[in-house]
């Protein structure tokens, strides 16, 4: 057991964390935009999971980590549209538009696959890093939080740049507004429908993006139902984080460790089942709930359909 | 100023609008001048609703013409209205709980990518003077009493510069403080210059406040009283009018156009009549010792709770809306458990019976939450009416529902309590507010109610149904008893025996209707200890 402690399983347990957070981060930050307008996207699963699959085919065939991100992006906003039209525009239920997305994106992505690679999965080779000068020499934390892909700084970035975004402009206020109460939002002269829709498109690229950095810097392979449930983690995380961005960001960074427990365990030479840790973040996601389940906030028009002077 | 010359600031030409069934709006004109009130009457489904929805750009009118300074124009959204410079202050509240004052007043600035806090904070500090009120821009919307919830509303409906200020039934919340306050800020507005709307169902405010009346019903525009009517005529002769526009010849059908007045009129003819159908009080039906239930949200609880109603009592609950009445009303059905104290019904406690045994013992509650908790919308009128009795013999038998039995009783039940509708068989969520409120009194009323809870009873409902609500209530006091929780002080006062005043979750005071009653009362629901004290029977509170 002393083995983990050692410097090298620490370090492994904190860069695997940071990556493993990444994708969460990412997809929690959109799922936050998006609830806070007052859409509960269960379709992140779904959109994070075709942002994998485009983002590792165009990085595979262009050969580029940057068009790969912007192929995983481009994929989450190609699913989220679906949502838009159906959710926003034509106001039917979330909830089952949400689960259908995710269903879809699962089966769409492994047919996809198969049709393509067949029973091969090509790997990507690794990706560059950037490290920040100095930090990065600091013994066990340095190489794991300084020592990255440019998008790992980028993310926690966009987690500030959100909390600034809420607080500060009018965009930021009428997505709050959209979210607690619509008609009010309607009655000041901005459309409601059109909020919602640019929420949910940036939580589909979000999603998508962080879809596409699993594939690409997580994993440097495409596997079929390789998002195994961090779409929903990021619903969670999102509503423990009470949808502000910076909470968001460390829960994300925390549910990574978690995720990345495995890699570490396994350098330390401590055999568990794998069945086993595959389990942990899903148990920490519950105990989370246990503990914190109370301090959670939805808005109050969260899941309802916005349709002007029903009653 | 002279009326005649200064030309509209909007006017409204024939306008009509149709839904599915119904002529909301039938070749409606009018107009309003910069510095007047122009005071808009009638009853709940005449269509001021949908007039004012037109104006705002909720809803666009079949036919017809709307225009500004004389000139055509299209109000297709509320944008749109808002450019134009009208501004709505919507009977229920459009203010956003979880933000501030200032972000609420901000909200829709979407020219600029940042919010501008500096100049929304000096403009509200303008309007503060101009209306002479001081808000706090950083408070919660939440946090504020309702009265300063609607000033920031017309401060927001003013926001970006209206000509055109609608206000539709304002009142209907507020203690008789902040109606005065209503008042000043409409003065110095109509002062400033502004054209001012002001929708209501009360006739006294529609008479004191407005330059001109004009009164809807069905749809139609009945008349305009002009300002040298309005000025040249006596109070109660100008609301003998009034009513006589209002119901025309359905005045007639009513039990008697006398007594109307009365239930809008001044409080001493109210109290006569009140002392006159008032009977011997008796055993007490309903009692509570120290009762205190926890609040739910933002809702507050109540403690320390003692009240007694006797058989053939009314007693009223008087307070400001959010002041534990709902907390009040679910402990004694039964729907919220006691932390503290005791429940009597007819002298044995109830403590330990749930909300069905306790309305077999006869207990009822009239819950304001009308379309929440109070009928099933997707159910039809006549199984919403036997909601209540599931299972009960003779309308169900060995578990099977009689669907004939219950149809016959429905329409019985129907034709007592007057609910307008197609048929029974009618979805009860497709009814008015006041046709469903019916239904609800039909439930709670039959069936061998004793004790009856009401909670906000006329909430919404027009003239003609809240005097035969009310006239109900009245009734109990043949035998029975009733506990009327209501944000409504005219309404306490005309159909209570006594008067308890509830705030911040205890009985502050409490009074008999009479003289002065209406100020004693409203200064104890804004908690003014020292008026309370002056009220019979006052108890201590800290």
């Amino acid at each position: 057991m002393s083995n983990l402690f050692h410097q090298d399983v620490l370090t492994a347990l904190i860069s695997g964390g940071v990556i493993a957070g990444i994708p969460l981060l990412l997809a929690a930050c959109g799922e936050a935009i998006s609830e806070r307008s007052g859409v509960l996207n269960l379709g992140i699963e779904g959109m994070m999971i075709l942002g994998a699959y485009t983002g590792f085919v165009v990085a595979y065939y262009l050969h580029s980590t940057w068009l790969g991100f912007l192929g995983g992006a481009g994929g989450g906003i190609l699913a989220c549209l679906v949502m838009i039209v159906l959710c926003v525009w034509l106001g039917l239920d979330q909830i089952v538009v949400g689960i259908a997305i995710t269903l879809a994106g699962e089966g769409i992505t492994s047919v996809l696959q198969g049709a393509q690679f067949g029973t091969t999965y090509p790997r990507l080779g690794a990706t560059p890093t950037t490290s920040i000068p100095l930090l990065h020499k600091i013994p066990v934390i340095g190489p794991g939080l300084f020592e990255q892909n440019l998008l790992v700084y980028l993310g926690i970035l966009f987690a500030l740049f959100l909390t600034w975004f809420f607080r500060a402009t009018n965009v930021g206020l009428n997505l709050r507004a959209a979210g607690e109460k619509p008609e009010a939002l309607d009655a000041a002269g901005v459309s409601v429908v059109a909020t919602r829709s640019w929420a949910v498109l940036s939580t589909g690229a979000l999603a998508g993006l962080g879809g596409g950095f699993l594939a690409i810097v997580g994993a440097g392979v495409f596997t079929p139902f390789m998002t195994q449930g961090q779409g929903y983690m990021a619903i969670v995380i999102c509503m423990l984080g009470r949808g502000k961005p910076i909470w968001v960001a460390l829960a994300s960074l925390l549910f990574g460790i978690s995720l990345s427990i495995t890699t570490a365990l396994q350098l330390a030479g401590i055999e568990i089942s794998t069945d086993l840790i595959n389990m942990l973040p899903f148990i920490a996601v519950m105990v989370a709930l246990v503990i914190f389940g109370r301090r959670s906030y939805l808005p109050p028009a969260l899941a309802l359909p916005y349709v002007r002077g029903a009653r | 100023m002279s009326p005649a010359v200064t030309s509209a600031v909007v006017e409204v030409k024939g306008i009509t609008k149709a839904f599915p069934g119904v002529l909301a709006n039938d070749d409606i004109s009018f107009d309003v001048r910069p510095g007047e009130v122009h005071s808009l009457l009638g009853e709940n489904g005449a269509g001021k609703s949908t007039l004012m929805g037109i104006l705002s750009g909720i809803q666009t009118p079949d036919s017809g013409g709307i225009l500004v300074d004389g000139e055509p124009v299209r109000i297709d959204s509320p944008r749109k209205a808002l450019d134009i410079g009208i501004g709505t202050v919507y009977q229920h509240s459009t203010l956003i709980p979880a933000l501030t004052v200032l972000q609420n007043l901000m909200l829709g600035d979407s020219g600029k990518l940042l919010l501008d806090a500096a100049s929304a904070r000096a403009r509200l500090e303008e309007f503060g003077a101009l209306l002479g009120v001081d808000v706090d821009p950083e408070a919660r919307a939440a946090d504020l009493a309702l009265g300063r919830q609607q000033q920031v509303e017309i401060i927001k409906a003013l926001w970006r510069g209206s000509r055109l200020l609608i206000l539709d039934e304002p009142t209907s919340m507020l203690t008789p403080q902040a109606v005065d306050e209503l008042y000043t800020v409409l003065a110095r507005l109509k002062a400033d210059g502004l054209a001012t709307i002001f929708i209501t169902h009360k006739l006294h405010e529609a008479v004191s406040l407005g330059d001109r009346i004009s009164v809807l019903r069905r749809g139609r525009m009945v008349g305009t009283l002009d300002a040298a009517a309005v000025s040249s005529t006596p109070p109660d002769k100008l609301e003998e009018i009034v009513i006589e526009m209002m119901f025309g010849s359905a005045a007639a059908d009513l039990a008697d156009v006398g007594e109307l007045r009365v239930g809008l009129g001044e409080a001493e003819a109210v109290e006569a009549h009140a002392r006159a159908t008032k009977a011997a009080v008796g055993e007490p039906l309903l009692e509570l010792a120290g009762v205190a239930a926890p609040g739910e949200g933002t809702d507050p609880g109540v403690a320390d709770i003692d009240l007694v109603v006797h058989e053939g009592e009314v007693v009223g609950v008087a307070g400001v809306d959010g002041n534990g009445q709902r907390a009040l009303a679910e402990a004694i059905s039964g729907q919220r458990r006691l932390t503290a104290g005791e429940i009597r019904l007819f002298g044995a406690p109830v403590d330990r019976l749930n909300v069905l045994k306790r309305e077999k013992l006869g207990l009822r509650y009239l819950t304001d939450d009308r379309i929440g908790e109070g009928i099933v919308g997707s159910l039809s009128i006549s199984l919403n009416l036997f909601l209540k009795r599931i299972g009960q013999a003779p309308y169900w038998r060995y578990g099977s529902i009689r669907r004939g039995t219950i149809d016959a009783r429905a329409e019985e039940l129907c034709e007592q309590f007057d609910v307008r509708a197609p048929g029974v068989e009618t979805r009860a969520g497709t009814l008015s507010g006041g046709n469903m409120q019916k239904v609800l009194l039909a439930r709670e009323l039959s069936f061998g109610a004793k004790v009856v809870v009401f909670h906000k009873p006329t909430y919404g409902l027009d003239l003609k149904t809240t005097l035969g609500v009310r006239e109900m209530i009245r009734q109990m006091r043949d035998g029975k008893a009733a506990l009327v929780i209501s944000t409504d002080l005219d309404e306490l006062l005309e159909v209570s025996d006594r008067i308890v005043v509830l705030s911040r979750g205890r009985l502050v005071g409490e009074a008999e209707p009479g003289p002065g009653a209406a100020e004693r009362i409203g200064g104890m629901m804004i908690g003014d200890v020292s008026l309370s004290l002056a009220g019979a029977g006052a108890e201590g509170t800290e």
